[in-house]
């Protein structure tokens, strides 16, 4: 589950200027910018499920969902990458993402479709973009009409631990 | 004799796949004849079928499979090259194999003479030897041939071993007509045709042939056949029924049992578990008050599913629930090990061994029980020759014993040895460290002896190769309490010792009582569950007391912390005119934990959270409610932990609530109405003294008692209560010997003698009482009896000394 066999976008393989593997990438939107993962890692995409709540949990993760039995975290990357919230009224969508033996789903805003990336040079990230958003992507493909930023599937669905959990605490 | 019988089923189960596959493997050896692969393999099948023969004496296995393997491992380091003959050789002696394995598992042991050992052991060894195989045993090989070939002789002899003389080659040798139609006749069954045959029989060395004809199971494998066939061949017709019986009616070990991947298990479980919940959304739509003219077909159908979809789930968990007998199976050998390394004699007593539990959690409890039992060997049985000396018999008893009880599965250690001294074991706490002298002497016996869990804890004075290295007992209760188990011990000195481990029958399914937050609902496991209580209006007021902010219940007597769950899960605070209080307990706290709503209580499905919420200790996990939605399952200790009250309670750690005693208590009214206990053991007697009969002694009341002066304490302000105006003319007096000195509490009347368990609680402690608990159904202060008599007994003795 954990092996990547075709990635091929550690920083220094992007410096040696070697083309990516001919991957394919599913896509989606979120807050305009146009994300992929390499399908390997995508176990599948749904449409809006309802979440419960996870009280003191940090704000990325939304909730959980029920995957046919199975229990998902769902977590908003719009959060993830430090975006401003969605809508209230838009409902997200879910890719469900595996990353070290577990499953976790991502919302994200809609759904791009499966890019063949063969032919295509796998580019450092741009370092002007946020640090939060560096943090989670692998490299860049400038596509004829859009941009493509290749997450890291494992960080993505990572939570940093932020001292916001406090509020569980009870008296000192 | 239970579990060798369970050995014997497993290794009968384990050495017909071994040879099966050991069927393949030599077939294909004479395909490709070099490969040491396949050399090996089979080697190695042999090798442990001999190997666990020996163990179990089957000494005849033994010695084939012995021979076999010579012949294999010369095969194996390529001394020998694979001939059809040597093939040949190896094949019977699989299916000799087989029908020793087939006999034991008929007659329990290996002795069937039917099953020619040793005609197949020197085939063995002329081949190992280089000797044609025909020159060795002339007179066995040729006769042999024909009568396995004859179809009417095989087919109720049923006895595999037949089998593999069917392709000798030597049969060529023989003349199979005449003796096929004699066996066909023989079969057949007249006497006269025995006798016929018995013509046949001169070239059978009579050595071969005594044992085969003496048989009293038919055919004698590869051995003289003409003469014993015809002789046993009314055996064979009687002996037919029996294996067509062997067929059709109980199965047999092999067939009645397979082996399934454990992940094929855990995938089933999970399947059936999303079953249950699809069942339950169609229940809900099929019912009658929410679907209203639902079709009745439908609604038919569903009840028809939910029947099957509940016996499949209760089987399928099932499939996962194994009997502790697979446990006690391994303890007598391992008892006879440590008790010979140890230099005890032990009578090892196993119970139970059909009780059953989920797989995972006898897995998880190997470990533990293993420990408890090199434990009982070590520290607590003595050497034979102490324990003659101490009145018993040189062999100990080491008693296991597993049966359900309430839902739970209890597994009880017993042994009668020398039992645990609370003495030593305080004396080790406090020169380890672990507790303090002055906590110690506050502490009573059975606490003193849950110091051996504490971590860090060792008390063998000589540290034995087999336990006593300072990590043991915290372990076991630790690795005990994560499978949501609990361990107590009971001892006393010179008789023994008893550890109790209680466990839950599966982690998969659990009780649980669902409640509702803000329109969440969150699951309570039921094992932490102790009562619900619903407080309104004035009850609420009068009952609930904030005390520097933090909110307690009066709850019979003892005073119980409020947690609000939507505090601990960081919402809002919203203002009831009800409170909803879910008693709870982890370890061994209590508390009362406030929700907004209770729903019901029902059987989860436990499944695991994300990496991403591991560190939020509060929750134990998730499920699935009926509607589909998920719900988080509370950790009751990660909130009691979180809400640190288990700090409080580490502070009054010589009085733990939750505490379990179990000795005699004398009940007593004081301070008119207020119940008070003291231990019997520190009463003498009970008397009565009228009033005039008291008399002062500089500031204490004495009164003339038994030739001597009894000083009197009045336990009402002793214990911090207001006196009581004497209004009787008799005073009421418990007297309390300590050595020569001796005192009379002075108690308004004794209600009663109890000898129940009882929990002690911290509530209520103050100068002169421990605490208190409830006995029969009313809280009672617990005498902290030192507290009270000490200045009269210092009294007495600085009076003693000065005279």
């Amino acid at each position: 589950m954990t092996t990547t066999p075709t990635a091929p976008a550690r920083p220094d393989a992007i410096d040696a200027g070697q083309p990516s593997l001919a991957a394919q990438y599913c896509t989606f939107w979120v807050d305009g910018l146009h994300l992929g993962l390499g399908v390997e890692h995508v176990q599948e995409v749904l449409r809006y499920q309802q979440l419960t709540r996870v009280p003191n949990a940090q704000s990325t993760v939304r909730g959980l969902i029920n995957l046919r039995g199975q229990i998902v975290t769902a977590l908003d990357l719009r959060s993830r990458l430090g975006l401003p919230p969605r809508d209230a009224d838009a409902l997200p969508m879910n890719v469900v993402v595996r990353s070290r033996g577990e499953v976790a789903a991502l919302l994200v805003d809609d759904i791009g479709d499966v890019m063949d990336t063969a032919g295509h040079r796998l580019q450092p990230t741009p370092a002007n973009l946020p640090p939060t958003v560096q943090e989670v992507v692998l490299g860049v493909v400038p596509l004829s009409d859009s941009i493509l930023l290749i997450l890291d599937a494992d960080r993505a669905v990572d939570v940093p631990h932020a001292p916001d959990t406090h509020a569980i605490g009870g008296k000192p | 004799m239970n579990e060798d019988a369970e050995i014997v089923a497993e290794f009968l189960v384990e050495s017909h796949e071994n040879l099966d596959q050991l069927d393949r493997d030599l077939v294909e050896l004479e395909q490709s004849p070099g490969s040491r692969e396949l050399l090996s393999s089979i080697f190695r099948a042999i090798h442990t079928i001999k190997g666990t023969s020996g163990f179990l004496a089957f000494g005849r296995l033994e010695r084939l499979t012995h021979h076999g393997e010579n012949l294999l491992s010369r095969l194996r380091d390529q001394k020998m090259t694979m001939t059809t003959e040597v093939a040949e050789v190896l094949l019977l002696m699989v299916d000799t194999v087989r029908g020793l394995l087939d006999a034991i598992e008929r007659d329990g042991n290996d002795a069937d003479p039917a099953v020619a050992v040793e005609s197949v052991v020197e085939r063995l060894e002329a081949v190992l030897e280089g000797r044609p195989a025909p020159a060795s045993a002339p007179a066995a090989e040729p006769v042999a041939a024909p009568v396995a070939e004859a179809p009417p002789v095989e087919a109720p002899v049923a006895e595999p071993v037949v089998a593999p003389v069917v392709a000798a080659p030597v049969a060529v040798e023989a003349t199979p007509e005449p003796a096929l139609e004699q066996v066909e006749q023989a079969v057949g069954g007249t006497t006269e045709e025995v006798e016929a045959t018995s013509v046949v029989a001169p070239p059978v060395p009579p050595a071969e042939a005594v044992p085969a004809a003496t048989a009293p199971v038919p055919v004698p494998a590869p051995a003289p056949a003409p003469v014993p066939v015809p002789v046993s061949a009314p055996a064979a017709v009687h002996e037919e029924p029996e294996h067509g019986e062997d067929e059709s009616g109980p199965r047999r070990v092999v067939d009645a049992s397979v082996r399934v991947d454990v992940d094929l298990l855990d995938g089933l479980v999970q399947l059936v578990g999303e079953l249950v919940l699809t069942r339950n959304q169609i229940l809900q739509r099929t019912d009658v008050t929410h679907a209203g003219g639902a079709d009745p077909d439908l609604v038919r159908a569903a009840q028809r599913l939910d029947i099957v979809a509940s016996e499949l789930q209760e089987n399928v968990m099932r499939t996962r629930m194994q009997p502790i007998g697979q446990v006690w199976a391994k303890m007598p050998r391992m008892v006879r090990d440590l008790a010979h390394q140890l230099g005890r004699e032990v009578n090892l007593e196993l119970e139970g061994h059909e009780t059953e539990l989920d797989r995972t959690l006898l897995e998880a409890l190997k470990g533990p029980l293993t420990h408890l039992v090199r434990n009982s060997l070590d520290h607590g049985l003595e050497p034979p020759a102490d324990r003659v000396a101490a009145g018993k018999p040189a062999a100990g008893r080491l008693h296991l014993r597993a049966f359900h009880e309430s839902g739970q599965v209890v597994i009880e250690i017993t042994d009668d040895g020398r039992g645990i001294d609370p003495d030593r074991i305080g004396a080790a706490a406090v020169s380890r460290g672990v507790v303090s002298r002055d906590a110690l002497t506050r502490m009573e016996p059975r606490q003193i002896l849950d110091l051996i869990f504490r971590p860090g804890f060792s008390t063998a004075e000589q540290i034995t190769n087999v336990s006593g290295r300072g990590v043991g007992m915290d372990v076991v209760r630790t690795s005990i309490e994560r499978i949501g188990g609990t361990v107590d011990l009971l001892s006393s000195v010179g008789l023994g010792t008893t550890v109790r481990v209680r466990i839950p029958l599966t982690l998969a399914i659990i009780p649980a009582l669902v409640v509702g937050e803000r329109g969440d609902r969150y699951a309570i496991p039921q094992a932490n569950l102790v009562e619900l209580v619903r407080l309104e209006g004035r009850d609420l007021e009068g009952q609930v007391e904030v005390l520097a902010d933090a909110p307690v219940l009066r709850l019979r007597g003892r005073l119980l912390p409020l947690v609000s769950l939507g505090d601990v899960l960081g919402l809002e605070r919203v203002e009831h005119d009800h409170l909803t209080v879910v008693v709870v307990q982890a370890d061994d706290v209590h508390f009362g934990l406030c929700v907004e709503e209770v729903h019901d209580t029902q059987e989860i499905v436990v499944k695991p959270i994300g990496r991403q919420l591991k560190s939020l200790p509060m929750y134990a996990g998730a499920t699935i409610m009926g509607d589909g939605r998920v719900s988080l399952i509370l950790d009751v200790a990660g909130i009691a932990r979180c809400r640190s009250l288990e700090a409080a309670q580490d502070q009054h750690d010589d009085v733990r609530t939750g505490h379990v005693d179990s000795s005699a208590l004398l009940v007593l009214e004081v301070a008119q109405g207020r119940r008070a206990a003291l231990p019997l053991t520190a009463v003498s007697r009970l008397e009565e003294f009228p009033m005039d009969r008291i008399e002062r002694s500089g500031g204490v009341e004495v009164v003339q008692y038994r030739d001597g002066i009894l000083p009197l304490v009045r336990l009402a302000p002793a214990i911090g209560l207001p006196s009581s105006p004497t209004t009787e003319d008799l005073l009421s007096v418990v007297v309390h010997e300590d050595g020569d000195h001796r005192v009379g509490i002075v108690i308004d009347r004794v209600l009663d003698v109890v000898d129940e368990t009882v929990v002690a609680s911290e509530v209520g402690r103050r100068p002169g009482v421990l605490g208190s608990a409830v006995v029969q159904d009313k809280v009672t202060d617990l005498v902290d009896l030192d507290a009270v008599v000490r200045p009269m007994l210092a009294g007495a003795a600085s009076m003693a000394g000065a005279r």
